[in-house]
Parts: C-alpha cells; sequence; structure tokens
C-alpha cells in the first residue's frame, strides 16, 4: 500500500497550512494539594468507583494482604517472587494461599491464568490525586494480562509515589521516558454502563480492584 | 419530501419505547458531564487548550503523520495506509489469512463501522465478534449502534434481556443489569482466550513517541490488543498529536464531556508489541491510517476543524434533533451534529447532503463541543455548498442540491430587500392580497397554524402613528 501511503502524504502537503496555532500556556493544574491531601483525594476517588483502599504501613502490609486472601477466600495468589514486594511475601508464604508464579511466555500459562487464577498482584508505578488513578507499568515480571484477567488484582502502591494530576505526572517524569512497550492508567475495578447507563462492575476485566496504600 | 431521512425520523417519532429510551439515557449524560465541571473557569481554560493542541496537530498533520509512522515502525508496530474503506478491509483480511483466522474480536471502534468491516469479512468466511458490551447487545439484535459511546442506548433492560435470552436460551431469564453484564462476561470470556487476532479503535496516537491510546472502562479493549498474537488498531489519520503532554488535557476534557467521569477505568497506552524477554503481549501490532475523505475536509481550512473532533458524543448527546429521532434515522455511520457535518464530507452531499438541514443552528453542539468546532458553521457552510454552481468547492457532491428557482426566488428578496421601493411596492401588495394566500403550507401546516399577515405594513402603522424616523 505504499501508493496509498504517498498519495495521502501528496495531498495533505499540497494544501499544509504553515502557521502554527501557539499552545495556550494558561491552563495548568490548579491544584496546590499537600501529601496528605493526595492520599484523602486518591482515596476517595478510588472508592467511589468501588475499589478497596487498604491503609497499611512497611511492617502491617503483610498483614494486610494475609487478611484479604482469607476475607476473599483466594485459593491462590499469582505474583513475581522477584519484585521489591514480591520476594517479602514469598519469603513468609505460609501466611498465603499457594503462590503461583509464571516464567515460561503466555503461551504455556494462558489457559491457567483464565481459568484458574483467582487474583493477581502487582506494584503500581505510581498513582494520580484528583482522578484516583494508579499507573501501572507492566514488565516480564509482571506482564500486561495480570491486572486484566483474574477476577481479582491486588496492588501496592507507595503514598510519595502519588502525583496530583496526569498533567504533573507527565511533567515531572512520574512517567517512564522512553514510554515502555505497555503503560495502564487503571482507575477502579472494570465496569460498564451499556444498559440504561446504569453501573455494573466487574464486565470482562476483574471485578475487585484492591489497594494497599504504604 | 420522502426521502429515506424523513421517513426514518417520522417513524422514530412515532415509536414511543424509543422516544422513552432515547429520552433517559441522553438526560443523564447531559447531567453527568453537566456535573463533572465543577468550576465554568476550569471547563474554558480547559477547552481553549484542547482546541489549541487538536488545532495545531490537524495544521501539521503531514509532518506528524510522517513522525508517527518513524516511530511506530521504530518500535516494531507495523504501519499500513489506506485511502479508502476498501483497501483498508483488505489489510485487515491479508493478516487474517496470513494467520489463518476465522475469528476476530472486536474492541469498540466507530472506524471499524465506517468501512463496514464485520460485513467484508463475513462475506470472505471470517466472523467479526464485537466484545463492548453495548456492541455486543446491537449485534445480536441485527442492527447498528444508535451512538458512539452507548451503542445500545435506544434499548431498556426488558428488551437486551429478551434479546440475550433468545440467543443463549442455556442461561437463565434476567432483568437485573449487574447479571446481565456477568452473562455477557462469561459468553465471551472464551473467545478472548482462544482468538488469534483482536481488533480495536485508537483514540490518540502520539507522533513524538509511536504511541496508541485506547481509551475505556469494561477491560475488553484490553483483551482485544493484550491477549491475541496479533492486534489490529483501525484508526482515522486525524487522531494523531504531537506530544506525550498533548494526552492528559485531552483524555480528561474527553471522559468528561463523553459521560462525566473524571477519567475511565482503563488508559491503555500501547508502544510496542512483545518485546524480547516480555511474558506477554501481541506479537504482532499493526495499525491502519485510514484517510477516506479526510484528506479532503483538510483541504479546506473551515472544513478542516471537522478533523478536531475527538468522538466525546457530546454534541449528539445535546441535540435536539438526535434527541427526538434517534441515531438509527441519520442513515449514517455516526449520527447527531457531528454526523450531520462529517457524513457529508465524507460521503458526498449528493447523498448525505439532506443532513445537514436536520438543524435548527441552536448552537447546543457548538457551545459543548471540547474542542470548539463550529459545528453549526459548519452546518450553514454545507447547506451553501450543497446548493453553490462555483468550481472552487473540493465537496463532494457539491452543488448536488441546486434547484434553480429556490435560488431566483432568494436573489428576487435580496435585489427587494435592498431597494426600498421595491420593497415597500411588496410588502404592500402582500398585506392587500392577505386574504388570498393560501391557509395551507405542506408539511408545516400539519402541525401548525398558518400565521396571518397584518392588514398594513409596519411602515405605513409607523407612519400612521407619526413616526417618521425608523
Amino acid at each position: 500500500m505504499n501508493n496509498a501511503r504517498d498519495n495521502i502524504l501528496k495531498r495533505l502537503h499540497d494544501y499544509r497550512i504553515s502557521e502554527e496555532i501557539p499552545a495556550d500556556s494558561d491552563y495548568a493544574s490548579h491544584h496546590d494539594w499537600n501529601t496528605e491531601e493526595r492520599i484523602k483525594r486518591f482515596s476517595d476517588r478510588m472508592k467511589a468507583v468501588h475499589a478497596e483502599i487498604l491503609n497499611a504501613t512497611a511492617d502491617s502490609w503483610l498483614n494486610e494482604l494475609a487478611s484479604i486472601c482469607s476475607r476473599k477466600n483466594l485459593r491462590n495468589l499469582l505474583l513475581s517472587p522477584h519484585s521489591q514486594w514480591g520476594k517479602q511475601i514469598a519469603a513468609q508464604a505460609e501466611r498465603f494461599p499457594p503462590l503461583k508464579y509464571f516464567s515460561q511466555p503466555f503461551e504455556a500459562w494462558k489457559n491457567e491464568l483464565f481459568t484458574d487464577v483467582d487474583a493477581a498482584f502487582t506494584g503500581a508505578y505510581a498513582g494520580i490525586a484528583d482522578t484516583g488513578t494508579l499507573i501501572i507499568q507492566p514488565s516480564p515480571d509482571e506482564p500486561r494480562s495480570w491486572s486484566l484477567v483474574p477476577p481479582v488484582h491486588i496492588a501496592i502502591l507507595e503514598q510519595h509515589r502519588i502525583c496530583t494530576t496526569f498533567t504533573e505526572a507527565v511533567a515531572r517524569g512520574s512517567i517512564e521516558s522512553p514510554l515502555p512497550s505497555n503503560l495502564l492508567l487503571i482507575s477502579g475495578p472494570s465496569k460498564s454502563t451499556d444498559i440504561e447507563q446504569t453501573l455494573a462492575y466487574g464486565i470482562h476485566g476483574p471485578q475487585a480492584l484492591i489497594v494497599i496504600l504504604v | 419530501m420522502t426521502s429515506e431521512f424523513r421517513r426514518n425520523a417520522t417513524s422514530a417519532l412515532q415509536q414511543d419505547d424509543v422516544q422513552t429510551n432515547l429520552n433517559r439515557v441522553v438526560h443523564k449524560l447531559r447531567e453527568h458531564r453537566q456535573a463533572a465541571w465543577i468550576a465554568a473557569d476550569e471547563w474554558r481554560q480547559l477547552r481553549r487548550h484542547c482546541q489549541a493542541i487538536r488545532e495545531n496537530a490537524v495544521r501539521k498533520l503531514p509532518q506528524l503523520l510522517e513522525q508517527l509512522e518513524t516511530n511506530l515502525i521504530r518500535n516494531g508496530i507495523q504501519v499500513h495506509w489506506a485511502e479508502t474503506a476498501e483497501q483498508a478491509n483488505h489489510v485487515v483480511l491479508s493478516i487474517m489469512q496470513r494467520h489463518d483466522a476465522k475469528l476476530i474480536i472486536k474492541g469498540k471502534s466507530m472506524v471499524s463501522e465506517e468501512i463496514a468491516l464485520n460485513h467484508f469479512l463475513m462475506q470472505h468466511g471470517i466472523q467479526a465478534l464485537e466484545t463492548d458490551l453495548g456492541e455486543f447487545i446491537i449485534q445480536l439484535a441485527g442492527e447498528k449502534p444508535a451512538h458512539i459511546i452507548v451503542p445500545a442506548l435506544h434499548k431498556n433492560r426488558r428488551q437486551i434481556a429478551e434479546l440475550l435470552h433468545r440467543h443463549f436460551p442455556g442461561y437463565a431469564y434476567t432483568e437485573d443489569v449487574d447479571e446481565l453484564a456477568q452473562l455477557a462476561r462469561k459468553i465471551l470470556r472464551d473467545h478472548f482466550q482462544f482468538a488469534r487476532v483482536g481488533l480495536t479503535g485508537v483514540n490518540f496516537m502520539i507522533a513524538e513517541s509511536g504511541t496508541l491510546c485506547l481509551v475505556e472502562n469494561e477491560g475488553n479493549g484490553r483483551m482485544c490488543s493484550t491477549i491475541p498474537p496479533v492486534h489490529i488498531a483501525v484508526t482515522g489519520i486525524e487522531k494523531v498529536v504531537e506530544k506525550l503532554s498533548d494526552i492528559p488535557p485531552l483524555l480528561s476534557i474527553l471522559t468528561r464531556s463523553a459521560t462525566g467521569q473524571p477519567i475511565t477505568t482503563y488508559f491503555n497506552m500501547i508502544s510496542a508489541p512483545r518485546q524480547p524477554g516480555e511474558k506477554d503481549g501481541p506479537r504482532e501490532v499493526h495499525v491502519v491510517l485510514l484517510d477516506n475523505g479526510r484528506s479532503t475536509s483538510y483541504r479546506d481550512r473551515e472544513l478542516a476543524a471537522t478533523l478536531r473532533c475527538i468522538r466525546c458524543a457530546a454534541c449528539i448527546n445535546h441535540c435536539p434533533v438526535y434527541q427526538h429521532i434517534g441515531g438509527h434515522a441519520y442513515g449514517t455511520v455516526i449520527p447527531g451534529p457531528i454526523g450531520s457535518i462529517l457524513e457529508p464530507q465524507q460521503r458526498g452531499l449528493d447523498r448525505y447532503g439532506e443532513l445537514t438541514q436536520a438543524s435548527t443552528l441552536c448552537g447546543a453542539c457548538t457551545e459543548v463541543c471540547p474542542v470548539g468546532i463550529p459545528i453549526a458553521d459548519i452546518l450553514n457552510r454545507l447547506r451553501w455548498d450543497a446548493t453553490r454552481q462555483d468550481a472552487d468547492c473540493s465537496t463532494p457532491g457539491a452543488g448536488s442540491g441546486y434547484i434553480p428557482a429556490q435560488t431566483a426566488l432568494w436573489k428576487l428578496w435580496a435585489w427587494q430587500c435592498t431597494h426600498p421601493g421595491a420593497y415597500r411596492l411588496s410588502t404592500r401588495l402582500a398585506t392587500r392580497l392577505r386574504v388570498v394566500l393560501p391557509g395551507y403550507f405542506d408539511a408545516w401546516t400539519n402541525v401548525r397554524t398558518m400565521p396571518k399577515l397584518a392588514k398594513t405594513t409596519l411602515h405605513e402603522r409607523l407612519k400612521a402613528l407619526g413616526i417618521d424616523h425608523e
């Protein structure tokens, strides 16, 4: 389709308008929220879209996680034993339901992920207070599908990584540059309003999103 | 007076359930949008900002597309260009055939509707399965989307429950919205797992990084772009923006204008297929860049504003005409005010020029547009294009609505308005002949009373009152 490409671009170049529209600089995020305020906004927004927020400390978060697992009757927990947080869980594996990890490419565990994983645990790269959003950066250790396919997604986020707005996250480099192969903004469990504009949660993605704030 | 559009509109107006369902959803969407803007100042500032971003991107379209292509290819994403719907369909088909795939799972994509992809693939023995809940419902019903964000808004939960039960009698009948959603989840889950090819649309493309951005709530778009080994994204060439920092304001104004949400559940930024070391993600990512008339709109400075559109549907939700006749009456892919300026530009004024008349020019669409497209002005402009006889107009089908008698009448009217003697004579004549004017005037008087002309002209009355200056 090289012809198509050249024809389209030729048509566009022929009628190109050279003058620039000056970027409007008077729009900026006007919030001046301190850490406490950011945590509160983040949590309120998340709760408003049916996500669960658990406040913990560097010492207590494992207890929180263990109690979620028993409360939700999770039969297993998918996590990376190599991540900063996964190591700590794996070290106390006896407190949790059977831990799963996949070291093969997707094709080897796709079926198990769809049919037999109750919950996936991942880290969160950053958060956005204004919209109640997790910035998730999938990696070889915590692949793209983990935050999508299992019915429960548990994510851990450090409080100091919560930015005010998405604009600020981009401006302050809270998003890796160059962009990773996949970057996700996740704000709550999966939902739909396609029937009578009435909210229904847990349609194709996770039915529950649990955020542990440390 | 009996065009297909008029017949559709008349029939929609006579269906009470369509009216009720439409009203309910359209009003909810308006309320949600209203509630999303706490400060009017913020809305105005953000709109100015987003308008500049889109205007700039449209002006630099050729450069940005070249930059985008370079970066997509560098990232390992395969780029295809299509001048027409047919070319775009063949690109998708050849990818499907290369992978010997008989099923394609689809996230919501209005461009795939524009090129009638499902129908085309079916003719070649390939099944296209819609996975967005609304689109899934519409596909089961054998209909087309009635709205670009809420495709099944004309159906209520009872109609949807009956539809699902008829197609999937194995599941218990339910009218509960949560249970209906769970039903769709169960039905579609296997397809996500086993399909070899997934297709989505695109909301924004970032030129500087070669990134595709998808906005959604359900997760089916992520499924289609993450799980199958091959992901195809189809998009219009106008969806490109210059840089990453353009994205946050556009995303914010898009979701708030569309459904009033501060953000959707998922914002998915795809910059590459599965990389060495990565365990999942598609092994191939393809982008189909579709022109299909967009470069023609680009040639005209006024019409090029149409290309700024980010498909939020705010104009549709606020249009009094759409609210009454619904999406199907338009007979187009995109309904409502934006459709009425877009479709005639893409598919010709000869076929869709009548849609430009389906507006009272009240301007609600222009007022709510998050990127400041002067929709009402463009409607007016296209009405003119439809009757123009000069060769300067590049709009397809220009001049097709030319009626010599109508043009002559307007010329006469313009002449008498600029000649006081003739004006006085004609108004005096009209008032004197008022008794012989017809009391019936086509469809207008079917539902309205024919206005009666006064006995004397305004000029005569003012003179009688002794007011001699005007």
